[in-house]
């Protein structure tokens, strides 16, 4: 039999639905892709024996006629979902070996459609991260290497890896800044952010809870709608899920863009960005162009202000969501002399560098005097932001920009720089400002032979559009090529 | 410390900022991190001052990122009777109770 991790989600249904092989098969085969991977961090918890019984009832169910959206497919799961009876520790040590009694409403979904989960994987503590290098499991190593080890992006880094060395046909993710989109781009793979809403929050750890929205990463764009439309959906226990009916997206992929409006934002274009950035983005708008799309020139002016203020409201949303880690629950406990000392001790021990320093960010904006000139402020540009896209609208039906200014760069480069590190998702925050889906699409190889992607942007709800314009890139981009195996 | 934002802020943070802001996050910062993770906030903050620039004259704080309303629901109990569940990962418990520090002398 042909390597089943190859396939794509999609082929990798159909072909359990034409009889060709089972779910234990190819569960099997992604199992042992997984044992031969573990230069590359991905995963940090194994869920294997789960996984082949998951597998055997798919197969059963399967024989009775009983197949959901997702039926007996391997797939990974960011830690940061709560899976019953499964260790979740968002990669932070301050949550030890949590094991939730509770199932997220995301993984939840999945799993009523069949889902088999091959483990749970690596991500930045707490999602606080752009390369993967935060965890409390160590950094997340790219498939995709030039001379030296390079990082996949993040915070879902381990979800990217995994899905770019074929370790699972897919993978959730979370996006707060970048971090299903910017991932995707460093790993070749497709990674959408849907609009805020769109997935339920429930049972998925905490960052920055009004702009966190789960979402997956997959081989293809097909790949993802099929996983978003499994994973979305309406939940009375998030008071911000929307109450809407998923539409049909697998069915928008591939779909004509004829007449589309394509909108360049002329802001998107900074310093210092790579030539093959910019030429890659210029290709973009031929192709969208060739397959039948107008390209219209936009304006985004308040683009240069969403990282800072990204940077005021999510350490401001995690400061406040991140104290509940006391200490007292559940997770780990330092005893101290007194209260006080405890909850100090547990919190230092068990957060690492960059949450402290964004609780302590958070915490600072928040404070007394600096309230109004830091946090109020940043809530008024983060209007700004979306009176910018929503004129937008007036003249395009979608955006194109590049998903980063940067391709994969070398695992420990820019750790020490936080303001350096935060300018990757530059082009990513936008639309978690605003509340908007994006997808990254892989377009091209830079100069190393290292995967760049672009960006599509589109408005609130119109994921729809948003698939067909990702669809028509990615038909035109034919990107096949994958990493070299050198990790098993 | 002399510069204002042009909302009247003082940027830069001192040692003595740092230790107030780590007491309030209940976190602690050894006195000889004082210095170097001042350095690191006030490049944070002095980066993020440039929000300074933006007329926001007018526009409302955005506090959801979706126009939606916010829903309501009966006031009823909707879970419950799950104390070992609840109890499940506490770090020290008894007889149905988690145990923390004393906390009133």
């Amino acid at each position: 039999m042909s390597d089943l991790t190859k396939l794509t989600l999609d082929a990798a249904l159909t072909g359990m639905a034409n009889g060709e092989f089972s779910s234990v098969e190819i569960t099997k085969a992604h199992i042992d892709a997984i044992k031969d991977a573990g230069k590359l961090n991905a995963f940090i918890t194994d869920t294997h024996d789960l996984a082949l019984e998951q597998a055997a009832a798919s197969d059963a169910r399967r024989a009775k006629g009983e197949a959901g959206l997702l039926e007996g497919a391997p797939l990974g799961v960011k830690d940061l979902f709560c899976t019953t009876g499964v260790r979740t520790t968002a990669c932070s040590k301050i949550l030890g070996d949590f094991t939730p009694t509770y199932e997220s409403s995301v993984t939840a979904n999945m799993k009523a459609d069949g889902m088999v989960m091959l483990g749970k994987l690596n991500l930045d503590e707490f999602a606080m991260g752009s390369s993967n290098e935060t965890s409390f499991y160590g950094p997340v190593i790219n498939p995709w290497r030039k001379d030296a080890d390079l990082v996949p992006g993040g915070s879902s880094g381990g979800s990217a890896s995994a899905v770019a060395a074929d370790l699972c046909l897919g993978a959730t993710a979370t996006d707060t800044g970048g971090s299903i989109r910017q991932p995707a781009a460093f790993t070749g793979t497709v990674g959408i952010k849907p609009t805020y809403g769109r997935c339920s929050r429930w049972g998925t750890v905490a960052f920055a809870s009004s702009l966190d929205q789960a979402g997956p990463i997959a081989k293809t764009v097909k790949d993802s709608a099929i996983l978003l439309q499994s994973m979305a959906g309406y939940d009375a226990k998030d008071s911000t899920s929307l109450n809407l009916p998923v539409p049909d997206w697998v069915s928008a992929c591939g779909a004509s863009i004829k007449g589309m409006k394509i909108g360049i934002p002329k802001e998107y274009t900074i310093d210092g960005m790579p030539k093959e950035i910019e030429d890659l983005w210029q290709q973009g708008m031929k192709w969208l162009e060739a397959a039948g799309a107008e390209i219209v020139h936009i304006s985004l002016p308040h683009t240069k202000y969403a990282l800072p203020a990204y940077y005021v409201v999510a350490p401001a949303e995690a400061s406040s969501n991140l104290a509940r880690y006391d200490g007292m629950r559940y997770g780990l406990r330092v005893e101290g002399e007194n209260l006080n000392d405890t909850y100090e001790r547990t919190r230092t021990e068990g957060f690492g560098d960059e949450v402290r320093r964004r609780i302590m960010i958070g915490t600072y904006v928040l404070s007394s005097g600096y309230y109004d000139a830091y946090y109020l402020r940043a809530q008024k540009v983060r209007t700004k932001i979306a009176d910018d896209f929503k004129a937008a609208w007036e003249k395009c039906d979608a955006i194109l920009t590049p998903t980063c200014p940067s391709g994969p760069f070398p695992v420990g480069h820019k750790f020490n720089d936080p303001v350096k590190m935060y300018l990757n998702d530059i082009f990513t925050v936008t639309a978690n400002l605003a509340g908007l889906p994006g997808i990254s699409v892989p377009a091209g190889l830079d100069a190393n032979g290292l995967p760049l992607g672009l960006q599509i942007i589109g408005r609130a709800l119109d994921e729809e559009t948003v698939f067909k314009a990702a669809s028509a890139l990615e038909d035109a981009a034919g990107f096949s090529a994958k990493p070299l195996k050198w990790w098993g | 410390m002399t510069d204002q934002t042009p909302s009247g802020a003082q940027t830069g943070v001192s040692a003595a900022d740092v230790k107030k802001i780590a007491r309030l996050s209940r976190l602690h910062v050894d006195e000889a991190q004082l210095e170097p993770l001042a350095e690191d906030l006030s490049g944070i903050l002095k980066w993020i001052e440039q929000l300074g620039e933006v007329d926001v004259e007018g526009a409302e704080p955005m506090t959801s990122a979706v126009d939606m309303a916010a829903p309501l629901r009966k006031d009823d109990i909707t879970d419950g009777g799950v104390r070992d569940q609840v109890l499940a990962n506490a770090p020290k418990s008894d007889d149905g109770f988690f145990v923390v520090p004393r906390s009133v002398e």
